[in-house]
């Protein structure tokens, strides 16, 4: 586990532009969301006073972008690389991988996402850790969903090959509407509401405006996200077990980057 | 003693389609032998399974005894392969991926064990530059100290010498007969270059379609065939209908 991440971590600490890469995509997305959360503070009676509440869902909204991102990212290396066949000759169990890539994402994510939150500061005068330990929980849930899309995407890697890759880059971008990050469950049509209801981002971004606008902790919500998390974690995990089994039998691994 | 490798009556069906034919041979301690055959005869479908990359359809494969369905991870740790269609992380330098295969196999003393490494196969001059930006003679032998970093018990070559140049590729054939001799180890050689394959190997099988269609010692199949060398046995086999 420690030489899988080893071999990321060289990757990073070797890489000035993947660094910069990292921290690149966040800062500017806080930005650009500073200046509309702005734009609304000023112009809506339901933002006014608020102005922290549409930046701080996009710092949360960053957390699963870049814990998926970045799970994604460290299969797809191996891939691009033609590392894959190295990777899976070698003694590693199914479940040390898992636990070396999500601990590889974590890192990745963190390296992302702390100059994006130093910057909210200083630019725009508000600090997500406002929130206090609830961010802690709505950190942790978005973080697990994230890994749990990265779980499903990298097991449609294994199992289907590179022609797999562009879901990896729009699986988020597919969820983001009905995740309901700056705007409440109500807003979506009837039917897309029970299937949001059925994701764990409905619930951490209503939870985290509820503490931003009401200063008060519904731990029904956070509790809802969890078990939802919980739920799409052993599926994914079942679900990337299931695909090396079935890219040993399709002869899948063989070919990987070639 | 123990057989390193044991291949037992292994086929392997890709939607209906035999792409390897119930075929068996025993890789014993201290040999080579070579796995020969024209493109699409299974060669790397055979040695798929050996790796555990590929599940078997029927029959086994035994790894000291041991079936490698069975002890898949554990038994990673006794092979080792290179191929010119594998690479190691291009952006690493040539240390840092030896060190990082290293540590996926678990290798005690991996500092003394690459130092050792470094010397034999004249890495180091290369050893701290990125591993992507080298010639494909130095990217394979980087490739060869990999495959070498856990001192497998049987080592699996595929074209471990496909588009070197002739000093390069004797020297990587010399390096291979020395380590042999010195680690006694295993070796499964697949190949289109005869004449190295008569040089290395004690024993051959010839492949096609899937099947094992002749085997022996090189210079019996050239007297048995009639042929000057294994160059023409290979084209008068490959060339035959199974």
């Amino acid at each position: 586990m420690y030489g899988l991440f080893l071999r990321h971590y060289f990757l990073i600490k070797g890489s000035l532009p993947r660094l910069l890469d990292l921290i690149y995509w966040p800062t500017i997305q806080i930005i650009l969301w500073g200046f509309i959360s702005k734009f609304f503070s000023i112009y809506s009676d339901y933002y006014n006073n608020t102005l922290g509440i549409i930046l701080t869902c996009a710092i949360l909204y960053d957390i699963l972008f870049r814990s998926s991102i970045s799970f994604n990212m460290l299969f797809l290396e191996e891939i691009w690389s033609r590392n894959f066949t190295n990777l899976f000759i070698a003694p590693l169990k199914i479940r040390e991988i898992i636990i070396s890539l999500i601990f590889t994402a974590l890192v990745r994510t963190l390296i992302g996402l702390i100059p994006a939150i130093i910057l909210t500061s200083p630019l725009f005068g508000i600090s997500i850790l406002k929130l206090g330990f609830p961010l802690l929980m709505l950190f942790l849930s978005l973080y697990i969903f994230g890994i749990t899309l990265g779980l499903f995407v990298s097991a449609g890697l294994i199992r289907f090959g590179p022609s797999f890759e562009n879901i990896a880059w729009s699986s988020l971008f597919l969820l983001a509407p009905l995740g309901c990050i700056y705007y409440p469950i109500e807003i979506l049509p009837e039917f897309f509401q029970i299937i949001a209801k059925g994701l764990p981002l409905v619930y951490v971004f209503d939870e985290a405006r509820n503490i931003l606008i009401n200063d008060y902790i519904n731990y029904q919500n956070l509790n809802t996200a969890f078990l939802l998390n919980l739920f799409y974690l052993i599926i994914g995990i079942c679900l990337f077990y299931f695909s090396f089994l079935r890219a040993r039998i399709k002869g899948t691994l063989i070919n990987m980057g070639e | 003693m123990q057989t390193p490798l044991q291949v037992i009556e292994l086929s392997k069906n890709y939607n209906g389609k035999a792409a390897v034919k119930n075929i068996s041979f025993n890789l014993n301690q201290n040999e080579i032998i070579g796995i020969l055959g024209p493109n699409g005869c299974g060669k790397t479908t055979t040695i798929g399974m050996i790796l555990g990359l590929l599940k078997p359809s029927t029959g086994k494969i035994l790894i000291n005894e041991k079936e490698m369905e069975n002890q898949r991870v554990d038994l990673l740790n006794d092979l080792n392969f290179i191929s010119p269609y594998i690479e190691l992380p291009k952006k690493l330098t040539v240390r840092q991926n030896l060190e990082v295969y290293g540590r996926l196999y678990d290798v005690k003393n991996l500092k003394t064990k690459i130092n050792y490494i470094i010397e034999k196969l004249r890495l180091n001059e290369i050893i701290d530059k990125i591993t992507g930006e080298l010639s494909s003679g130095q990217k394979n032998r980087v490739s060869l100290a990999k495959s070498i970093i856990n001192d497998p018990m049987v080592l699996l070559l595929d074209e471990p010498t496909a588009s070197l140049d002739p000093e390069t590729g004797d020297f990587v054939r010399s390096f291979l007969e020395n380590y042999q001799k010195e680690n006694k180890t295993s070796i499964l050689l697949a190949s289109h270059n005869m004449a190295e394959v008569e040089r290395l190997c004690s024993s051959v099988f010839m492949m096609n379609e899937g099947s094992i269609i002749d085997q022996g010692r090189p210079s019996e199949l050239i007297n048995k065939h009639g042929r000057k060398n294994m160059e023409e046995v290979f084209l008068k086999l490959a060339r035959q209908k199974v």
